[in-house]
């Protein structure tokens, strides 16, 4: 098997994620945009295991993910929050923690 | 010094002297309110008390073989090498103080119930007077010099206290600052000269201090020498520190007797008295006690001729035959004696003289104006023949008691026969006929000539409790010359403290001295007699006078001088350095908070809260990180 297809679906899909979280205003979307990268990532760790023959990068990769289960929680319940105090979920409005 | 034996009998109770008026200061500074009705009785009372155990004492130590008791109380300070006992010495010289200090304190406290009868402070005065007496006593009493130096502390405090007893009236305030101060600046020598004799010696006991004083260096002794005499120029109103003792009088007129003519102010002439064995070794700190003496004495003598205040001449007769004693102790062995015998005079004569003029302020509604006086000697008989006889003891008059002492400081200071004798007894001659001139003065003004009352004043003589003092005081001052140089010397009872008296050479016949100065006493009473007394008093001081005058009138311009040479130049250096630390210090400090301030606020405007601009941030230094490693490796 060849290694750069995965690398390269991987670089794409983490450079969607990076430019989305840039860009985009929508909370909710800059935070799928975020899962994204950390898919990326994911995605790398695994080719890497299964090319080089070891399992850490599998178990690398399970704990991303339960990182990234714990943060879904966390990151969901702040954006309701927000939005519930301020009727609007872009990133931009939430600006007060500032100079 | 002789042998020092443990107290036996009495004498281990003279603690009880020291003991007695600081129970009568507690009890009435404690017991507030309550103590008003009987304050004035229990202060008197202790006083008396304090007298008679002194009387007791004194007797008892004339039987003992050594005359001298030590009376060892308590550790005082215990710390490494330093180990000071707290104890009294109870020999001849303590012995003369104490019944002086005991004797002259009971006078004026039994005066003070009629002299304040109407202060509604009256309590507070009894008690201020109680701890100076204490005060007093521990310092004449003590058998260290630390024990003096707490008593030497302590009277500064009551006469800073009593100084500013009336404290609403802002001169009394400013007196009793400038008394205190001044007094501090002779403080710090007697504290320094302390702390050389314990460096060198590892004591400051008297004891150890004078059976060690000998195997020191010659300039070590000096100095300890010239540093006590600082400290005894500051309480003893001696040049360059006399200054505060005229301001002083702004006090009740019992205080000016008690502490600011008989007592506190002599205690320069006993720490020197005391330091004997120092200044026997040390022919320099003697020459500069003499030359001071002289200085001063001079000094207070044209100053007493200009002043119109009737406690002010009082004052700066005082500062002047202090003086005189300065002459007569800086003489060394040959003068301890007459300048002790001249305290002790002085001590009757010039607390007389106080009450006198308490009593006449008494009578003219507390004026001090001499110029508004005159004729008084018909309506205060008691207080004119006792203030005359008191002036008659102070200006030498024959065969009173300032005869017997002055002449015998004069006489000792003439003896010596070297150029130093007969400049300073020069002076001394000199400054006699001043002292006839101011004192006859004071007594034209206040008591012959014409009334020149104000409006409103109807003299009265002073109730009984307050002409009695002063009649026991004017018996004092006719008699104790006479009793201390003749009758019962003076210098026997002192033998054990300054040894067998030398046999004087008499360069000059005393009869030729006694004449001389009765002369010049004289003619500086006739002098008064031409300026003051056959003419009119001028109700206002004459404004056009010589600048002789002017000069005495500014006490030869000792504040002027004090101010620039020592407060100005103090100021500057305190402005100055009130600059440096505004400016310099503060500055540099605020200087470095305010541009860290400002740099942190100029850089915290890169926290926009735009969660976006920090991603990107993030990104930016991810990509630099990444790349810086892609080409360490790559490299």
């Amino acid at each position: 098997m060849t290694l750069t297809y995965y690398l390269v679906l991987a670089a794409i899909l983490f450079t969607i994620g990076a430019v989305g979280v840039l860009v985009r205003r929508n909370a909710i979307v800059v935070f799928m945009c975020v899962e994204l990268m950390l898919n990326s990532v994911n995605l790398t760790l695994v080719t890497f295991a299964r090319a080089t023959g070891t399992i850490d990068g599998q178990i690398m990769a399970f704990f991303v993910m339960v990182v990234a289960a714990a943060e879904v929680v966390v990151g969901l319940a702040i954006i309701m929050s927000i939005y519930r105090t301020r009727r609007s979920a872009s990133v931009d409005d939430a600006n007060l923690l500032k100079y | 010094m002789s042998e020092v034996l443990p107290a036996e009998g009495l004498l281990g109770a003279s603690w009880l002297l020291i003991a007695l008026p600081l129970a009568g200061a507690a009890v009435l500074l404690l017991g507030g309110r309550r103590t008003d009705r009987w304050g004035h009785l229990l202060g008197t009372a202790t006083v008396v008390a304090a007298f008679v155990l002194a009387l007791l004492c004194t007797f008892q130590l004339a039987g003992l073989e050594e005359r001298s008791a030590d009376v060892d109380l308590f550790t005082f300070i215990s710390t490494g090498d330093l180990d000071v006992r707290a104890g009294l010495l109870f020999d001849p010289l303590s012995a003369i103080f104490a019944l002086l200090i005991t004797g002259v304190g009971s006078l004026i406290h039994v005066y003070s119930i009629g002299y304040m009868a109407h202060d509604p402070a009256r309590r507070r005065f009894f008690a201020y007077l109680n701890l100076f007496v204490a005060a007093m006593l521990l310092l004449v009493l003590g058998n260290s010099f630390v024990a003096l130096y707490v008593g030497w502390e302590g009277v500064g405090l009551a006469s800073y206290l009593l100084i500013a007893f009336w404290y609403t009236r802002p001169a009394a305030a400013t007196a009793a600052k400038k008394a205190f101060i001044m007094n501090r600046v002779g403080d710090v020598g007697l504290a320094l000269a302390i702390f050389l004799m314990f460096a060198q010696l590892g004591t400051t006991s008297y004891a150890g201090v004078f059976g060690g004083v000998g195997t020191l260096a010659g300039g070590t002794i000096t100095a300890i020498g010239l540093l006590l005499l600082l400290g005894a120029c500051g309480k003893s109103g001696q040049f360059p520190l006399q200054a505060w003792l005229p301001d002083a009088m702004e006090g009740p007129t019992p205080v000016s007797a008690l502490i600011h003519a008989a007592t506190m102010v002599t205690a320069g002439v006993y720490l020197i008295a005391r330091s004997a064995p120092i200044y026997d070794l040390t022919e320099t700190a003697r020459t500069v006690v003499m030359a001071i003496g002289a200085l001063t004495l001079l000094i207070g003598a044209i100053a007493g001729c200009a002043y119109d205040d009737i406690k002010k001449v009082l004052a700066y007769s005082t500062v002047s035959q202090i003086g005189y004693m300065f002459l007569a102790v800086g003489l060394g062995p040959a003068g301890y004696v007459a300048g002790l015998a001249h305290l002790l005079a002085h001590g009757f004569f010039k607390a007389g003289l106080f009450l006198g003029a308490g009593s006449v302020m008494h009578a003219m509604n507390d004026s001090v104006d001499m110029r508004r006086f005159g004729g008084l000697w018909k309506k205060l008989p008691v207080t004119f023949v006792t203030f005359g006889l008191g002036y008659l003891a102070l200006i030498g008059f024959p065969f009173l008691s300032g005869y017997f002492t002055k002449d015998a400081i004069i006489e000792a200071t003439f003896d010596r026969d070297d150029w130093l004798g007969w400049t300073t007894g020069g002076i001394a001659v000199l400054a006699a006929g001043l002292t006839a001139f101011y004192m006859t003065r004071l007594m034209l003004m206040t008591f012959f000539g014409r009334a020149r009352w104000e409006e409103g004043v109807h003299p009265h003589e002073s109730p009984s409790v307050m002409t009695a003092p002063m009649v026991v005081l004017a018996v004092g001052s006719v008699f104790s010359g006479a009793l201390l140089v003749s009758i019962f010397p003076l210098s026997d009872w002192l033998e054990p403290v300054f040894g067998e008296p030398e046999e004087a050479a008499h360069v000059i016949a005393p009869a030729t001295i006694g004449i001389a100065l009765t002369v010049i006493m004289l003619l500086g009473v006739l002098a008064a007699w031409l300026f003051v007394g056959r003419r009119e008093v001028p109700v206002t001081a004459p404004v056009r006078v010589s600048p002789v005058t002017r000069a005495a009138r500014n006490a030869l311009y000792a504040d002027t001088i004090n101010e620039s040479l020592f407060m100005r130049p103090g100021q500057w250096l305190t402005r100055a350095l009130v600059w440096v630390d505004n400016r310099g210090v503060d500055g540099a400090v605020n200087g470095l908070a305010a541009t860290l301030g400002g740099s942190s606020s100029r850089l915290g405007r890169a926290q926009t809260g735009f969660v976006r601009t920090y991603a990107l941030g993030m990104l930016g230094g991810a990509v630099l990180v990444a790349g810086a490693l892609l080409a360490v490796t790559a490299g």
